[in-house]
């Protein structure tokens, strides 16, 4: 099992046809996901080959769902046309949209995501990797080489730090890894992911990857005490980050006393998450807790 | 971005937001003579605003009435050069003055926790709005906005009714809040905030003091903002980096930092600092040189570090996601090789994942006696810190 995405998810990208779309489209096949199509109105009717493959590209997200019965969107959209691409998902009802788009105006973001509350399409980005079941699927660009299947959930608002992480546990392997963005606002969080993984019986431990800015993860760890029943294990990125400046990430900003990494960790100790001062001791704790369900 | 004051009068102005008269003024004579051509609006009476990106300028002196254009000057001449937590007062603001018979508050924001906007508003305006939040949070009308609606005539109606205003004066605040969220979401600010919002003797709806939060992701909307960027206080080294497209924060350590991802790079910032505690040495930047990165970029990286004179060391991480690690190290060579004599600082590298065997290959080649390899992101964080630390 795993969550959001399976084998028998079927993908279309929105931007098949740019340069990032075209490349991470080859990237995705050779991971193993079954890509049906793209989408780009000034080519529609047309095909692209990709990585060996005929690949048809469709007016809108609508046409390509009727059809191929695509049910995941990957958008590699340039920052000023994500909002409209978003809302054709949304509007085409898609249950999945991935958007990797990165700079992409937070009133754009907060249209789209507050559009989408009440209809069918779970968001997850932007600004993000996307997700990735390990030799099953991909809907993202998370290198599919880091690390296999396995017992492991992950979510994470970095990229590199996924990678490194998948790397790290990569004797055990993965359900699911999800990046869900470093933006202010995004779509699926960390307390929807972690729903997920403790509805998912394969995920048998979940790591959490946070960073500065925010509540998010002051937020998850009260879900979690309540919720989650699975080990937890929890790093948390920009200890020495000073103030008022933004690291990186658009959402990456201590202001004030809030957001701070410090009092991440102690909201996700307080329940019961075990937190990692640097991602090689989170892998160790990670591993400890392997063995002891192992066991 | 932050904005200064009077840059978010101007754009309140600009909105149609009631404002007053405001120059801007860098020495005492230029104040003075803002002071004459405003002060008449006034009955001669104009304010003095030392115009710095922190709070609290009453408290510090920052804020003095001038009644007539020679004191003006004269405190200007006080508050020019003057340091406010830190911010050095580099341009006062002359405002006409006011008469104000009630202090409002009001201010619309981001708000990440529910992915909407808030929208506050208070009858008590004037004060410190998080001390007020905390001490009388009844006080504090606080309205969730649609980002697909905004604040319309109904919204703006609900929030005064909300803080608690007679129907008069509310009536005559509405369609200021509604201007206010015209530059809200017309700027693409992720904050407005007015304080104080005031009712003058004669009972007109003033902004009387702005401050505006603008969404840098937004740029390509309004190429306008560019010229709003407070270039005299901005690190040079950040300056260079923003030329060349980095992303490069500058901080106060030994260690410069070069790594792929904001996640990894914070990260390492972290790791350093940790490793760092017994030589005495933190990280001297956050920079991100993001996926792809090429011998152009390396070197780019390389040289805003290394024009740091308080880099000891330099720390290269990288995990090859997308990135390959051979493209890394040929980013290095190429780096080393344009930067020539110009690289005197040693450089630890930790490279991993994508194409990480070729790259560690590439270096060893090369053999470079500034560079040394370190498998583990641990590891090459407490040689970096240790050479840091001993070069100090």
């Amino acid at each position: 099992m795993s969550i959001f995405l399976n084998a028998d998810s079927k993908i279309i990208v929105q931007g098949m046809t740019g340069g990032m779309g075209s490349k991470h489209t080859a990237l995705m096949l050779e991971a193993g996901a079954n890509i049906v199509g793209g989408v780009n109105a000034r080519k529609a009717g047309t095909t692209a080959e990709i990585g060996g493959k005929e690949l048809p590209v469709f007016g809108s997200v609508k046409e390509a769902m009727d059809a191929t019965g695509a049910n995941v969107s990957v958008a590699f959209v340039p920052p000023k046309f994500a909002k409209d691409a978003a809302i054709e998902a949304i509007d085409a009802q898609i249950p999945l949209l991935v958007v990797i788009t990165e700079g992409i105006p937070v009133k754009d973001t907060a249209e789209f995501y507050n559009y989408s509350i009440g209809k069918k399409t779970r968001i997850i980005g932007p600004n993000c990797p996307g997700i990735i079941t390990p030799e099953e699927s991909l809907a993202g660009i998370t290198p599919h080489t880091i690390a296999g299947k396995g017992p492991i959930g992950l979510v994470s608002k970095s990229g590199t730090l996924t990678y490194q992480m998948m790397y790290e546990l990569r004797d055990f392997g993965f359900t699911t890894a999800i990046g869900i963005g470093g933006d202010p606002v995004i779509g699926t969080t960390h307390i929807d992911a972690l729903e997920a993984f403790e509805a998912d019986p394969d995920t048998k431990a979940i790591v959490m990857i946070g960073e500065i800015g925010g509540d998010a993860e002051e937020r998850a760890a009260a879900y979690i005490k309540e919720h989650v029943t699975k080990p937890v294990v929890g790093y948390v990125a920009g200890f020495t980050a000073p103030e008022g400046k933004t690291m990186g990430h658009a959402g990456a900003i201590v202001s004030g006393s809030s957001g701070t990494a410090a009092a991440k960790k102690e909201a996700l100790e307080a329940a019961g998450v075990k937190v990692g001062k640097t991602p090689s001791e989170t892998a160790n704790l990670m591993r400890e807790i392997m063995k002891d369900l192992q066991k | 971005m932050d904005l200064f004051e009077y840059q978010a009068r101007d754009m309140f102005e600009a909105h149609g937001v009631p404002v007053l008269a405001g120059k801007t003024a860098t020495t005492p004579e230029q104040a003075q003579q803002a002071a004459a051509e405003i002060g008449p609006k006034s009955g001669g009476v104009t304010v003095v605003k030392a115009q710095v990106k922190t709070g609290g300028r009453g408290k510090a002196g920052g804020v003095k009435v001038a009644k007539s254009p020679e004191e003006a000057g004269q405190l200007a001449q006080g508050i020019l050069g003057m340091d406010i937590k830190g911010h050095t007062v580099g341009t006062v603001m002359i405002a006409q003055g006011a008469d104000i018979a009630e202090e409002y508050y009001f201010s619309v924001l981001l708000d990440r926790a529910n992915r909407n906007y808030l929208a506050m508003c208070s009858k008590e305006g004037g004060m410190e709005i998080e001390q007020l939040a905390v001490e009388r949070p009844e006080a504090l009308a606080r309205v969730a906005v649609d980002p697909n609606v905004g604040i319309d005539e109904a919204k703006a109606q609900e929030i005064v009714q909300q803080a608690g205003f007679d129907a008069e004066t509310g009536a005559k605040i509405v369609p200021v809040l509604q201007k206010l969220w015209d530059v809200y979401a017309g700027e693409d600010a992720t904050l407005v905030e007015v304080n104080p919002l005031v009712k003058t003797g004669a009972g007109d709806i003033l902004a009387l003091d702005g401050k505006v939060t603008l969404d840098g992701n937004a740029d390509f909307r309004h190429p306008d903002h560019e010229a709003l960027e407070d270039t005299a206080s901005t690190d040079p080294l950040e300056a260079k980096a923003k030329e060349k497209g980095l992303n490069y924060v500058k901080l106060d350590g030994e260690v410069g930092i070069i790594g792929n991802g904001a996640g990894l790079v914070m990260s390492t910032l972290d790791v350093v600092a940790y490793a760092g505690e017994q030589h005495g040495v933190k990280a001297a930047n956050f920079l991100d040189i993001g996926g792809g990165a090429n011998a152009k970029v390396m070197a780019d990286g390389l040289d805003v570090i290394l024009g740091d004179e308080q880099v000891k060391s330099v720390f290269v991480n990288v995990f090859g996601g997308i990135t390959a690690c051979d493209e890394v190290a040929n980013g290095i060579k190429g780096a080393l090789e344009i930067l020539g004599a110009g690289a005197t600082k040693p450089l630890v590298v930790r490279l991993d994942g994508n194409k990480v065997d070729e790259g560690r290959a590439i270096l060893n080649e090369l053999n470079h006696p500034l560079v040394t390899q370190v498998d583990t992101m641990d590891g090459a964080a407490a040689k970096a810190a240790e050479l840091a630390g001993s070069a100090k």
